[in-house]
């Protein structure tokens, strides 16, 4: 089978470097106090990963307890009202503070930023460990606020429930702060790498795209994160000591927490989305064979999506008390987001015509992204548009947007992150058969649980309701079925993966025929990721003049 | 090396953009609510001591002139100077320090304290109906109070932050272990030091001369 290559990078065409980044040194200790990125970038995986996998089972009970109108299993009603808003919350808070924000920067990221620019190292590498430490710690914040009787805030906390509500709010809101301050250092770190540890000959034009993605992400962790620090501050001070800022019942005005709220979390919903893009940018010509269409138009889509996500907060409070001059204007600004979002995947689109395309697991998921964020990203639109909204708003509607976004794209892209690199990282080729078939699985499970909940959300099904009517039954029910088949396909890529450690295949240095930087590398890298400082020959996804027989 | 001291220079212009999005988050509060409660926020800054406001104002200006002369200093090898302005911005922080403790027990004393903790001056005029029917002076007094809290407080513990910084860089410098070669910290720390001066120079006029 013809495919082309960079030469000197097929299967088997070096001797392996005996001593690599895993095993330079050993034991726990040596990782615990490691400052090298890559370990870092594997410790935040295993952390992330066991993050998605409790929020993940929150998310299956919320699945559950809605699998029927009388919460019954067996013929036993199992969950309360109450249990049940703790299951949502606690759900939406790993999901979003431990889970989605770090996952692709801090872990993949981590790994791969510093090799794609020729670097040793990221800038910083003690406060790369700091920031890891920082998440564990707010990790054990939050699990402790789960283990002393939950939250029913939600993840947004909105005022005056959560300054008023029993529970471990006060502990939850400090570890979203703590995780705040991880990512704020995650986001530093980057952006003085990517600045100044560029190799030799390396413009910004040479950067790759998941660069240029990372680089638009981390503006918004050090631009936003700093005004959820203080407002969470503020909240923790009106809950335990009633300051006035929020609760109206001392002055306070709750509508400036949902400002102050949103402008973070509208920009952190970018913070989730625009490292899943930057992944994409690099399946689809990796997979296609060809150089990617319209570079520029794409890295300038990442900085502008940016800068965008500061200026539409105001669309989460169209129906909050806004004035009619904001909602128009925060409408209007909420549709230029299309745009950025549009070139980039009409550019990916234009990428695979006429390309080489393969169907490596890698690009499965890249191809399932396409799809999911096409509706993930169109049903958005929904939102922008004033009259639609107010319909629309909290309902069901908005659980299905934002899943499509959020899971459909951004998760789907990390795990297509996680096979693409994972020879990289591990040195370990995994099932193609297998990986193909949980994405398969992923894919189907994934369009039954959410798909089904954009039409009970049009028929007026509203979101974190306990009870429903009876008419809903069927597609709540479905949406369960979706969950669990998801899961299934969740479990068996991770089987894969794992399984692999033990008997993958060796992998090459450069299995899929990639064309940045760290493929140079051998797999699993060195220790100071390259045996000879690369330097930069070609531009980024340059196919023209490689064609190398693929074993 | 010079490569070096640019990339920690780069982290430091970071981490102060964070800092000035941390206080820019209390300001478009603060600003918020003083147009919601205009006439409550001015009679309430009436309660603040102008001349301890203004006197802390130059001594801040002053330990930011210090503090650029111990920079010069390091830079052209006179570590003995450095120190000796190094003390020099660390009294200023503490003369800072202490002009707030005077403020704040003034303001302990009279019961001008955020949210809940506020007891009505004699010289509110604005008044509400409160749930129970009674008259009741406007909330926007205790909220001018919760704002003066955070804003200063937060601001008292960076330079709380500031004298730990200043008095690790001038043990440092004691030592000699500053030259014209490598003075990168007595630079970042010089750094945040005119943000904490710059973020008071904002706060001052904000709360003390308001009209």
């Amino acid at each position: 089978m013809e495919h082309t290559l960079t030469p000197g990078a097929v299967l088997g065409d070096r001797p392996r470097p005996e001593k690599n980044y895993l095993n330079e040194t050993t034991g726990i200790w040596s990782w615990m106090t490691t400052i090298d990125h890559k370990r870092i970038g594997i410790m935040y995986l295993c952390g992330v990963s066991t993050a998605f996998l409790i929020g993940g089972v929150f998310a299956l009970l919320v699945r559950l307890a809605l699998l029927n109108p009388q919460h019954t299993l067996f013929g036993r009603v199992w969950v309360t009202a109450e249990t049940y808003n703790r299951f949502f919350t606690l759900h939406g808070v790993v999901m979003v503070f431990l889970f989605i924000i770090p996952s692709i920067p801090a872990s993949l990221a981590n790994f791969v930023l510093p090799m794609m620019l020729g670097a040793k190292d990221v800038a910083f590498p003690r406060l790369n460990l700091a920031s890891f430490y920082l998440w564990v710690g707010g990790a054990i914040f939050g699990i402790t606020a789960m283990v002393l009787g939950g939250v029913d805030t939600g993840w947004t906390f909105y005022t005056p429930y959560s300054t008023t509500t029993d529970g471990s709010v006060g502990l939850m809101v400090m570890a979203a702060f703590i995780l705040g301050f991880s990512s704020i250092f995650t986001g530093l770190n980057f952006i003085a790498t990517v600045h100044k540890l560029r190799a030799p000959g390396m413009g910004w034009f040479d950067m790759p795209l998941f660069v240029w993605g990372i680089y638009a992400t981390a503006l918004i962790q050090i631009l936003a994160t700093p005004v959820l620090a203080i407002t969470l501050v503020l909240l923790l001070l009106e809950r335990t000591y009633k300051i006035g800022i929020f609760d109206p019942a001392y002055g306070g005005d709750p509508v400036l927490f949902q400002h102050f709220f949103w402008f973070y979390s509208h920009p952190a919903v970018y913070i989730m989305i625009v490292p899943g893009m930057a992944i994409i940018s690099e399946l689809i010509p990796t997979f296609s064979r060809k150089t990617i269409f319209g570079y520029r138009a794409i890295a300038y889509s990442s900085v502008s999506l940016a800068l965008l996500s500061f200026i539409v907060w105001g669309h989460h409070m169209f129906v909050a008390g806004e004035s009619d001059l904001a909602n128009v204007v925060f409408s209007a600004l909420t549709f230029l987001v299309a745009i950025p979002s549009g070139v980039k995947v009409f550019n990916w689109l234009s990428t695979m015509y006429k390309g080489n395309i393969s169907f490596e697991t890698p690009m499965l998921y890249a191809l399932s992204f396409l799809f999911l964020f096409a509706i993930g990203g169109l049903t958005g639109i929904f939102f922008s548009t004033l009259a639609v909204d107010i319909h629309l708003t909290d309902t069901y509607f908005v659980v299905a947007h934002f899943h499509y976004v959020m899971m459909g794209s951004t998760v789907i892209a990390f795990f297509g992150g996680i096979h693409y690199w994972w020879p990289k990282m591990t040195g370990r080729m995994y099932s193609e058969k297998w990986g193909a078939i949980a994405c398969a699985l992923i894919f189907v499970g994934f369009n039954m649980t959410f798909g089904s909940q954009f039409i009970m959300g049009g028929q007026g099904m509203p979101r974190r309701y306990f009870n429903y009517l009876d008419k809903f039954q069927p597609i709540h029910a479905f949406s369960t079925y979706g969950s669990w088949v998801l899961a299934v396909g969740l479990f068996m890529m991770a089987i894969n993966l794992l399984v692999s450690l033990k008997t993958g295949k060796r992998a090459p240095d450069n299995p899929w025929g990639g064309t940045t930087m760290e493929w140079e590398s051998s797999s699993p890298p060195v220790f100071h990721n390259f045996e000879h400082q690369p330097v930069l020959e070609h531009e980024p996804y340059d196919y023209r003049h490689r064609t190398v027989t693929h074993v | 090396m010079e490569q070096q001291a640019d990339t920690t220079k780069i982290g430091m212009w970071l981490f102060l953009v964070t800092e000035v999005l941390t206080f820019g988050g209390l300001f478009a509060g603060f600003g918020l609510m003083q147009s919601r409660y205009p006439q409550e926020f001015i009679e309430a800054h009436e309660h603040l001591q102008r001349p301890l406001g203004a006197l802390n104002t130059v001594v801040l200006l002053v330990s930011s002139f210090t503090m650029v002369m111990a920079v010069l200093a390091a830079r052209t090898n006179q570590s003995k100077k450095t120190v000796r302005y190094l003390i020099m911005t660390i009294a200023c922080a503490f003369i800072f320090l202490g002009v707030k403790y005077f403020e704040y027990s003034h303001k302990f004393e009279e019961g001008l304290l955020p949210g809940s903790f506020y007891h009505t001056q004699a010289t509110d005029t604005v008044k509400i109906i409160n749930a129970a029917g009674q008259v009741v002076p406007s909330h926007g007094y205790a909220t001018f109070f919760s704002f003066y809290f955070m804003m200063t407080g937060l601001h008292g513990i960076h330079i709380l932050a500031g004298i730990g910084l200043l008095t690790w860089i001038a043990i440092r410098a004691n030592r000699g272990e500053f030259s014209s070669a490598y003075y990168t910290p007595v630079d970042l720390v010089g750094l945040f030091w005119h943000l904490v001066d710059l973020i008071w120079i904002y706060l001052f006029p904000l709360y003390y001369l308001i009209s």
